[in-house]
Formats: structure tokens, sequence, C-alpha cells
């Protein structure tokens, strides 16, 4: 790793480490160290480093945000653990450290590349973006990253490039839910050329002004806003330019209640639960308040219709869920 | 010795009834210190496992009886089964107060089109059912239909595992599983006593420690 650091590049690894440590021993780095004996003791976002330089995206909703304590403690991440508070407590199992991604299909500049290449030439933006799960909830998280369009050109991908297929990290020896066959292993998220080339589309390495913690899916992962939760792959290793439509997990896990698309939809019901409605789990619901906070109405496309409802225009949504 | 295992078996109860308690008082403390990230959907977990665990354990009781030779078991029978309801009536409320917002069309409209949520109302009001006829009064009063009418707790349980079973994630393995086994071997368990002879439920031993309550 280079120790030559221009101001516009994101901080090696190695300063992490020891930013963090610096942090942790003077016991800065523990964002929930007050909050009580509840929240797990060693994990958390704010045990990562800042980022410098970070650009503020225009577009950022105003919402009232989610805490980093929901954001980092409430996660599905099966690979770490199928409850919600599993992530967050084997979060330190991940290794990302190396971290390649290799870049494959149907594109010109295909190979490995260390994370560290990914980065370099990509200017980080904080964006604050609503997070709608399948489950019914959502949150209000401020993400860095850039977008995807930008990382995926420098590719090359040719005319044959119709989807683009992700996976996450394969790591059975080190990651817990993977030594079960809970989901189809590696976890491999897919979207069309266009979804992942819209500006919206955000590759994430950070959130509330840190690097990603493992539970959010370090040291890399997708953040599509008006998609459900599962289609914002975690912890990318591989990136394939395909011309057919990519096997998602969870559409063969169940395809009847999770299609390709996933696009927030409260007219499309899941086939157990309705979709119409979503539980806010924000700063302003927390403790005893939070049991008599009132439901909102979920929007179409997350809120994000007027950007992306483009991309489907005369396709059956219905069908297509 | 008597005295010995009177007072235990006067202990035994109240332990139990502290014990069934536990998952209560945790809920609660959850909310209150602000444990659960979204606590209405941790409460309608907690809730409802217990629910379902406790009415498997009720079930639990004659099989225990028997098996370890333990009549005294018979007495916490009642106590579990209404405890059973207890977290059951509570996940309702839970539901349809927290969850739905007190929005009773969204509630009804999801009873009947979400079949995992039909189950799941069948089965409070079977235990509505067997809660209310569970006083010696009642027993008294039904006679020998009393026990025909509380056999009815067997298919609740199945239904309630279809319940729990239905609205589980592709992922979740274990807990389902462990479930479907209680369940099977309690059934089992049953069936081979109905139908062998002399180890059924006519039998003089068996009448003999086995009260209807």
């Amino acid at each position: 790793m280079a120790p030559k650091i221009r101001s516009s590049e994101i901080t090696p690894e190695s300063v992490f480490r020891q930013r963090r440590v610096i942090l942790q021993a003077a016991g800065l780095g523990l964002g929930a160290a007050g909050t009580g004996i509840m929240m797990p003791e060693r994990v958390n976002a704010a045990a990562g480093a800042d980022f410098d330089n970070i650009v503020k995206w225009a577009g950022s909703t105003d919402e009232s945000q989610s805490t980093v304590e929901q954001a980092t403690t409430y996660n599905n991440f099966y690979e770490l653990g199928t409850d919600k508070g599993d992530p967050v407590k084997n979060a330190d199992k991940l290794v990302t450290e190396p971290w390649t991604v290799e870049v494959g299909g149907e594109c010109e500049k295909g190979g490995k590349y260390a994370l560290e290449d990914i980065l370099k030439p990509h200017t980080l933006e904080e964006r604050v973006y609503r997070l709608r799960c399948v489950e019914a909830w959502s949150m209000v998280i401020p993400w860095v990253g850039f977008p995807l369009a930008d990382l995926l050109k420098r590719f090359e991908p040719n005319s044959k490039a119709k989807y683009v297929e992700f996976k996450t990290i394969f790591d059975p020896a080190n990651l817990p839910g993977q030594k079960f066959p809970v989901l189809q292993w590696p976890y491999s998220e897919g979207l069309r050329i266009d979804e992942a080339m819209h500006p919206l589309t955000l590759m994430a390495v950070g959130l509330y002004g840190k690097e990603l913690p493992g539970q959010s899916g370090a040291p890399l992962r997708l953040v599509v806003p008006w998609k459900y939760g599962f289609k914002s792959i975690k912890s990318i290793v591989s990136i394939n330019f395909v011309e057919q439509e990519p096997k998602t997990s969870w559409n063969v896990s169940a395809p009847r209640e999770y299609g390709f698309f996933s696009n927030v939809n409260p007219e499309v019901s899941h086939p157990r639960w309705s979709q119409a409605k979503e539980r806010r789990l924000d700063g302003k619901s927390s403790g005893f308040s939070a049991l008599f906070a009132e439901k909102r109405e979920t929007e179409m496309f997350n809120g994000y219709a007027e950007e992306v409802a483009g991309l489907y225009a005369g396709m059956d949504l219905e069908k297509n869920f | 010795m008597p005295r010995v295992s009177i007072n235990y078996s006067r202990l035994l109860k109240p332990l139990v009834f502290v014990l069934c308690l536990i998952p209560f008082g945790m809920a609660a403390y959850g909310v209150v210190s602000g444990k659960f990230v979204d606590p209405v959907e941790s409460l309608l977990l907690i809730s409802g496992e217990w629910g379902l665990r406790l009415l498997l354990v009720t079930l639990c009781v004659t099989p225990v009886q028997f098996i370890f030779k333990w009549p005294g078991v018979a007495k916490l029978r009642r106590m579990l089964g209404l405890f059973a309801f207890f977290y059951a009536t509570a996940h309702l409320m839970i539901w349809v107060i927290l969850d739905q917002g007190f929005d009773i069309s969204d509630a009804l409209s999801a009873v009947v089109e979400k079949p995992f949520i039909t189950f799941g109302i069948v089965v409070w009001l079977g235990l509505l059912l067997l809660a209310v006829t569970s006083n010696r009064f009642a027993v008294r009063r039904l006679g020998r239909n009393w026990k025909k009418l509380h056999s009815w707790v067997y298919l609740l349980a199945v239904v309630a595992v279809v319940h729990f079973v239905w609205q589980v994630r592709a992922a979740e393995i274990l807990e389902p599983t462990v479930y479907l086994a209680v369940l099977t071997l309690l059934l089992a368990w049953r069936f081979v006593r109905l139908v062998k002879p002399g180890s059924g439920q006519g039998s003089k031993k068996a009448a003999a420690v086995s009260p209807p309550l």
C-alpha cells in the first residue's frame, strides 16, 4: 500500500488501522459507549476512520436520519448470522484486508483489481438516501461513495453487456453464516445495465462519514435506493458484465417472493405481507415512544419515482416485481 | 420424607410462575432501555415465540408425568396453558394496536388475505375458548365434554407451528426445526398411547395420575 496520500485519495487501510487503535485507546472510537449496556460493546460504525474531503451531494433527503446505532446494529447480512443483531457481533470475522475485486465478462478492461485501484480516481460524496427493507422497515442513512456508473465505465463494457452481476465474498472458513446453506452462496445480485448506470446507484465505502463497518458490507457495497434493501449487495468481490439476466440469491431462494427487479412498490404486496406501509427507524423513534410511532405510507420507487420511473416505462410492474 | 416432597411441590408452582414471567420482564426492559432497534418487531417476535413455546411446554406435561413417573407436574398444566394464552394475547394486541396502528380495516384485510395471519387468529380464538373453560366451574359443567374440548389443543399447536413456520424467511432453519421436532414427538407419543392397548389413556394408572386439570 502506498504510504503517499493525496487528499483526493482514500486513506490507506494501514492508516485506518493505526487511527482505529488510537481512537479506541483514547476511548473516542465508541460512539455507543454512553448508550448503556445493551448495545454491543465492540463494534460500531464510529470505530471506523473518518474520510477526508467528502463532497456533500445536493440531492440528499433532509428527513430525520437513522442513528449510527440503528444503522449498524440492526442489519441483514446473513453471512454474519441471520438475526439482525448477529452481523455487528460477528463483524470482525469479515476479513477485508487485502481486498480484491474481480471484474469480468463483456468488457474491455476486466481483471483483478486491488481495492485501492478501484477507489483511487473517485471523489467521495456523502448522499443521504432512504433505505427500504423488504421486511417493511426503513432507515435514512448518509452513505459515503461514488456513482457506480463512474466505476463501471472504467472497465469499458461492450454492447453485449446487458446486465451487471455482483457477488459477495465467499469465505465459509471465517463467515459463520456461510457454514449453512441458508442462501445460495456466494450471495449474488444483479442490475440491468441502465439501472447500474443510473446516477442514483451508488458504490458505497462508508456511512456517517466513516468507513463501512463489517456489518454494513465493508469495504465496498452497492446502494440502490429505489429497490428493496437486499438488492444493495454487500462486501463485493466480483463484478461481471453479462448478456443474460443473472441469477440472484433471494430470487433463487423464493422466486414467488423476490423478483429480479425488486423495486420498492407499495401496490405489489409480498405474498406474505403488505408493502403498503413501513416503519421508519430513525433518531426520533427510540425507547418507549417508538412503540407508538405511526407507520408511514411507502412511496413508489421509495420516493425516487421522478428519477427512475423512466427506466421501467411500458413494463408491467406487477409481473416484473 | 412426605413433608419434603410437599414443600417441594408447593414451591414448584410459584417458581414456574415467576419463570414464565421472565420473557415479559425482559421485553419490558428491552423497550424501556432502548435495546430494541425496532421495538414493535421485537415485541411481536418475543410474545409470539413464547406463546408457541409455552403451548408446546404445556403439551409436554402429560408425557413428562408418565415418562418420569412424576404425577405432581400435572399441577402446572393449567398455569402453563394460561401463560401460553397470555403471550398469545399480548402477541395479538401488539399486532393490532402497535403494528397495525389500531387500523381495524387494515388488520382485518390482512387476516383475510394473508393465510399465515389467518392461522394465527385461529390459534388465538381456540386458546381463548380453552382459557375461559379452564376453571373448575367449567370443568364440572362440561363433564366428559371438557376433555374432548381440550384435546383440540393438539390441533391448535399444529396450527400455531404452521403460523410460525410460514412467516419464517428462507434462511432461518434451527428454530422452526426444533418446534417441528417437538411437535412431532408430542403427537407421536400421543398417537402411540392411543393405539397401543394397555399404555393408553384408558389404563387405570393413567387415570389415577392424570386429573383433568
